[in-house]
């Protein structure tokens, strides 16, 4: 019986098939669970073990590795506040406490409602906006404490819900097909370049 | 003043609003390098792009030719694009992504035609939420156009290409944990020898790297000549490149210009670029190159913006992200920021960067909290010489990966540039700055 909803497994199965080792999927497979569950549950970590062939253990110990990937719960809403050095000459740090306090939660911490997440992020190349602010790695124009109170307040009434989608949600861009370079065809293929190649070297040579 | 005559290369749709889609792409020139590759041999397709000499625009600075010319013997299996963009300060492979995303397509395309490679990957930093989805648009675009798939143009050359989404990890720009990424393991930077992913990168197989600017310079080489590129720039540093400005300046932003014939005095104060420091105050220093560098004083703001000319002084132009600090800047703290990133961010396998990289940052942030004694300068020194010993530019290694020996460079341009400014810090019990 599958976790996944039926659309997000049927995903997951093309996104397997786009790679030609079943594990290489993995990362992309776990952003699939979070946009299903909103974080890493056991049940989704357990489905990205069966469709990468490899163990509930491996998955979490590479999922652990990585930011994004979340073994919690985090509220709808996940806030990255930047304070590495071009946020930082900008005010990165007042930014982050300021966020902190609007919110009503540490860093690191969900809000009382369970809708937001508060982060320290590490730079997000976004050093022309200081300090810069993601959510949910989506970037937002919140340059000055005004500002960002302005987008918890729409995003608590929903108005920026076509630009931000919930937490989990990273691509909305399908993919339109699978692999169009049929495997033996394309063996030929590089047999017949490589050959002709060589063919065109030799007679350069031969010069 | 800047020099401004070189045309815009990577940059030229900036000024539409719709640069990212087909039908401004398809307007501007788009895709005609491709099908002018497509008629000509592969090799001579490479051969232009070594005529170009362009250096790889990731951070290392690899002749992009050189690396490709490694494996003209064995014929290569995947080209990964790095698109992993997390070098503190750096926001150049940002902009690309997100506004042109089929010129990186289209050079894509092209290099994977050169190399003979029928798949390719394009690894991109997962917190590119927008720009994934602008990458992955521009793919469907061009499968749908036939530029992508079987028997791409009515050629017989076949290609596909997947983008694959990181999930936060800075390590993963180093090409050989982008790679284990890919395999779909944590990002733990591999051993070396074998010192090339050309020899053995995905799944062990020949692999070229290469980076989103580098990628997206291609459609302009073939449509022009390697030779027309080579002329621009001055010695190995040929080209225009795009330098992320950041910091304490009035313009912060991307901007294309010639390398060599502009300075950093250029970049920072000319009023179509940086446009000078923020409330007109001076400026005490900058980073030239993304973090991992070391700090240049205001002494060399008339050094140009090339390669070797950044790496005689010392330092490295890197990944092409300036950081501008001015007069007010703590640098205790900007040096403390720094050591955190690197702490939080080290894969945690190698020992001195482990270790060494939480000690130092204990270090720096009691000096700049209150705390610090002056013992604490030698200790800082010490301690960054066990994990880049002699402190020497370029650092001596003593971990697997680079990450390690990047991590003395602010702590050691800070404390020989500004060594008031600590003990300031340790007779003030802290930071007195606002």
């Amino acid at each position: 019986m599958s976790h996944f909803r039926q659309d997000i497994r049927q995903r997951a199965d093309e996104l397997v098939a786009l790679y030609p080792r079943s594990r290489s999927a993995m990362l992309p497979l776990l952003h699939l669970a979070q946009e299903q569950d909103g974080y890493l549950s056991d049940e989704g970590i357990a489905e990205v073990a069966e469709l990468t062939d490899t163990s509930a253990a491996d998955v979490r110990g590479t999922a652990s590795f990585y930011d994004m990937f979340h073994l919690e719960p985090v509220g709808k809403y996940v806030v990255g506040v930047c304070t590495n050095i071009a946020c930082l000459l900008a005010g990165g740090e007042e930014m982050l406490e300021h966020a902190s306090v609007t919110l009503g939660c540490a860093v690191g911490a969900t809000s009382e409602d369970g809708l937001f997440t508060l982060e320290e992020s590490e730079c997000l190349a976004g050093c022309d906006v200081a300090p810069c602010v993601q959510v949910n790695h989506r970037y937002v124009r919140s340059t000055t404490p005004e500002e960002f109170d302005t987008l918890i307040d729409d995003l608590r009434r929903g108005r920026l819900d076509s630009d931000v989608p919930a937490h989990g949600t990273l691509i909305r861009v399908r993919r339109s097909g699978g692999l169009r370079a049929p495997r033996a065809e394309v063996a030929e293929q590089r047999t017949e370049a490589k050959a002709a190649r060589d063919a065109r070297a030799a007679k350069e040579e031969k010069k | 003043m800047a020099s401004f005559d070189a045309p815009s290369i990577v940059l030229s749709r900036k000024g539409y609003a719709d640069s990212f889609t087909l039908a401004r792409y398809l307007e501007t020139g788009g895709y005609v390098a491709l099908r002018k590759a497509l008629t000509m041999f592969p090799e001579d397709v490479a051969a232009e792009v070594d005529a170009a000499s362009l250096l790889g625009r990731g951070g290392a600075g690899f002749p992009a030719g050189r690396k490709w010319s490694m494996l003209r013997k064995s014929p290569v299996s995947y080209l990964v694009v790095n698109g992993d963009e997390s070098e503190p300060a750096t926001f150049k492979d940002h902009f690309l992504v997100e506004r042109d995303p089929h010129q990186l397509v289209e050079g894509v395309i092209i290099a994977a035609y050169a190399l003979q490679v029928n798949q390719a990957f394009i690894y991109m930093r997962g917190e590119f939420a927008l720009g994934l989805e602008r990458v992955q648009q521009a793919l469907n675009d061009a499968y749908e156009q036939g530029m992508l798939g079987r028997k791409i143009l009515g050629s017989s050359f076949s290609i596909d290409v997947v983008v694959h989404p990181g999930a936060g990890a800075y390590i993963c720009g180093e090409e050989t944990a982008l790679i284990e990424g890919l395999e779909g393991k944590r990002g733990f930077p591999r051993i070396k020898p074998p010192f090339f992913p050309a020899v053995s990168g995905l799944y062990g197989e020949p692999t070229v790297v290469n980076n989103v600017e580098t990628m997206s310079n291609l459609p302009w080489i073939v449509n022009n000549g390697g030779a027309a590129f080579a002329a621009l720039g001055g010695g190995r540093s040929t080209g225009t490149r795009l330098f992320a400005l950041g910091g304490r300046v009035k313009n912060p932003g991307v901007y294309e210009i010639e390398m060599v014939k502009n300075t950093f005095r250029d970049l920072i104060y000319d009023p179509r670029l940086g446009g000078g420091i923020l409330n007109d105050r001076k400026i005490k220093c900058f980073i030239p190159g993304g973090v991992s560098a070391p700090w240049f004083g205001p002494e060399l703001l008339d050094l140009p913006l090339g390669q070797d000319e950044v790496a005689e002084k010392g330092s490295m132009l890197g990944s092409g992200s300036i950081v501008v600090m001015d007069e007010d800047t703590c640098v205790v703290r900007a040096a403390w920021r720094i050591t955190k990133f690197f702490s939080r961010e080290s894969c945690g396998q190698c020992t001195p960067c482990r270790e060494g990289s939480g000690w130092l940052e204990r270090v720096l942030y009691r000096l700049e909290h209150g705390g610090g004694r002056t013992e604490d300068f030698d200790l800082l020194l010490d301690l960054c010489d066990n994990i880049a010993p002699g402190l020497t530019w370029p650092p001596q290694q003593t971990t697997i990966c680079v990450l390690g020996s990047s991590i003395p460079s602010s702590i050691n341009s800070a404390l020989t540039m500004f060594r008031d400014d600590f003990a300031a810090h340790v007779k003030n019990g802290g930071c007195t700055h606002e």
